[in-house]
């Protein structure tokens, strides 16, 4: 399997077309733009397409990742990872996370909409609310383990508030999922606040001075002005929203390793595969997430058309 | 006019909530961090400062025991060659495809823009069998190798920022008789100091914060870098949150730094990068 990998890689690399021309410094010519692609292309095509190919083959096989032999089973892990419940319960737990976003789009809509306005202290928000995304996801994960734990900071937080408090907050499904979900919003928040800025900021000024001459108060203002101006940031953000619940990972593994119901998509392949050897199926479970990301990216493309894909 | 400042009025209030609820959970751990194990036992809240705000034993305790010296070795040495070498591979990529035409032009310019679509996440199953049958399984090349291979965006952002650099420029340097290498290297690659600045901002924060790829390729003890090392924090000093929390000051205060430092880049990074 490797080997037609290697060979695959290497070949449009080691196969640059044959110039036509005959003069030397012509020829040199052809060749030169291979020769700056021979690095890219060999590196793109061993860790981007080759995975997938082998990917989408292993996935039609029950092979284990280590031993020589692989028997071909049609379609069996697809039929499994559809049939079995308890496999498919992952993308239940993408549900929190998918909840989670639409939460977090909106807070961020709405601290970009005010920090945007005149407002004391603007560059110290906008630096705290996006710090977090640019934190150490095992540090983020150890901070709100003592943050969620018995005694830990939200339950002196609540005791201040007068609020007692003996639930473990990672103790049941439900409770766990919303918390780590919380903690993805946290985290993430930073990062759809900082595009929204950035994309209200790039309106001009004059609009909004136009149509406060007009008497706009501030929602038509941001109804008619904000709201068209950021739309293609707005559904950029919608798709890494959805690509990004279904391949949650480090906080849950660091937080509780996909205990009590939080196994996540991509924790479970992560088993399936290093843990349980079961390559075939892991792999399947892999195309699954694959075409799914790839539909969400397609019917976002066709909903809101991209007016810069110039690149060819 | 009284509606208007109860409304300003609520924006500072959303604000400063938003503000607590960012820092206290940092501040808190680093509070957690300067207490000594006594205390942490004894009946003190999350809450309570410690008795000795320069009680700095946690951190050596972390840096010796918890290996962060090694770690932070490690991720160093990955940083600059992954980093690197997405520059070079980024900016050879898009003066080829920008600067020449050859035969087969489009379809490699599809390829480059097809693999921006495919998470990394979904394929790490396959990739691993390949990164082991290359021999870079358990070695620090498994991790340059990845970082370096499958990152579009900054081909991307090259690709950009090439196309706006005149071509008279390369035209008047080949009359000079200049080769395309030494167009490349005296004339393309300085002029895009901006976009480096911008990949390696971008770039480097990833690879600082990355745990996946780590995890997946280097089991091995020794070469943890900064995110698996803190990990295995969770086994030895299990209960030990005042340790916990120190490798979680250690491995944050770089960041906090770095940000301070660097703010304006990092905002117009981020934006340059997910915008791409």
């Amino acid at each position: 399997m490797t080997d037609t990998t290697e060979k695959t890689a290497r070949a449009p690399v080691s196969g640059p077309p044959a110039p036509a021309a005959p003069r030397p410094a012509r020829r040199w010519r052809g060749a030169t733009p291979w020769l700056f692609l021979l690095a890219p292309l060999t590196l793109l095509i061993v860790f981007t397409y080759a995975p997938i190919a082998n990917m989408v083959a292993y996935s039609f096989t029950d092979w284990d990742g280590v031993s020589p032999e692989l028997r071909y089973t049609g379609a069996g892990n697809y039929a499994e990872l559809f049939t079995r419940s308890d496999l498919f319960e992952v993308f239940w737990v993408s549900g929190y996370y998918l909840a989670a976003s639409v939460f977090q789009i909106a807070a961020a809509l709405y601290f970009a909409t005010i920090l945007s306005f005149n407002v004391r202290f603007r560059n110290f928000f906008k630096g705290v609310l996006f710090f977090p995304y640019l934190i150490n996801g095992v540090a983020i994960g150890f901070v709100f383990l003592y943050f969620f734990q018995d005694g830990g900071t939200l339950d002196s937080v609540l005791g201040l508030l007068g609020v007692e408090t003996d639930r473990a907050w990672l103790g049941t499904p439900v409770s766990a999922n919303t918390s780590l979900a919380a903690v993805s919003v946290w985290r993430y928040l930073g990062l759809n606040f900082v595009l929204f800025l950035g994309a209200i900021q790039a309106i001009p000024g004059e609009l909004y001075e136009a149509a406060e001459l007009d008497g706009a108060n501030r929602w038509q203002q941001f109804r008619h002005i904000i709201a068209p101006g950021i739309r293609p940031v707005l559904s950029l953000s919608v798709i890494l929203s959805v690509s990004g619940s279904l391949s949650v990972f480090e906080i849950p593994y660091v937080m509780t390793g996909g205990a009590t119901g939080t196994e996540t998509f991509v924790i479970q392949t992560v088993k399936l595969a290093f843990q349980f050897n079961k390559t075939g199926l892991a792999s399947a479970a892999a195309v699954v997430l694959l075409l799914i990301i790839l539909a969400v990216t397609w019917v976002q493309r066709r909903l809101v058309p991209d007016d810069k894909v110039d690149l060819v | 006019m009284t509606r208007r400042a109860v409304a300003r009025a609520l924006v500072y209030l959303s604000l400063i909530l938003a503000t607590l609820v960012v820092l206290l959970p940092l501040t808190v751990v680093f509070l957690t961090s300067l207490k000594t194990p006594g205390e942490m036992a004894g009946d003190s809240g999350a809450l309570t400062p410690p008795d000795d705000p320069l009680n700095f034993h946690n951190y050596v305790t972390a840096f010796q025991d918890g290996r962060m010296l090694p770690a932070f070795g490690n991720t160093a040495v990955i940083l600059v060659v992954a980093i690197g070498g997405t520059v070079l591979i980024g900016s050879m990529t898009a003066y080829a495809v920008d600067r020449f035409r050859f035969r087969f032009r489009k379809p490699v310019l599809a390829l480059f823009l097809v693999a921006a679509l495919v998470p990394g996440v979904t394929t790490q199953v396959a990739t691993f069998q390949i990164v082991n049958s290359l021999g870079m399984f358990d070695s620090l090349w498994a991790p340059i190798a990845l970082y370096m291979g499958t990152d579009i965006v900054s081909i991307y952002i090259f690709l950009q920022f090439v196309r706006s650099i005149p071509v008279s420029l390369d035209e008047s340097a080949r009359l000079d008789g200049a080769n395309a290498l030494t167009i490349y290297w005296k004339i393309i690659l300085p002029l895009l100091r901006p976009a480096i600045a911008t990949v390696v901002i971008v770039k480097g924060i990833n690879v600082y914060n990355d745990f996946y790829i780590p995890f997946l390729y280097m089991p091995s003890e020794d070469l943890g870098v900064i995110s698996t090392s803190l990990f295995r924090f969770k086994g030895p000093f299990g209960a030990h949150w005042e340790t916990i929390s120190a490798g979680a000051v250690l491995v944050i205060v770089p960041t906090l730094i770095v940000f301070l430092l660097l703010q304006r880049f990092i905002y117009n990074g981020f934006t340059e990068g997910a915008t791409k």
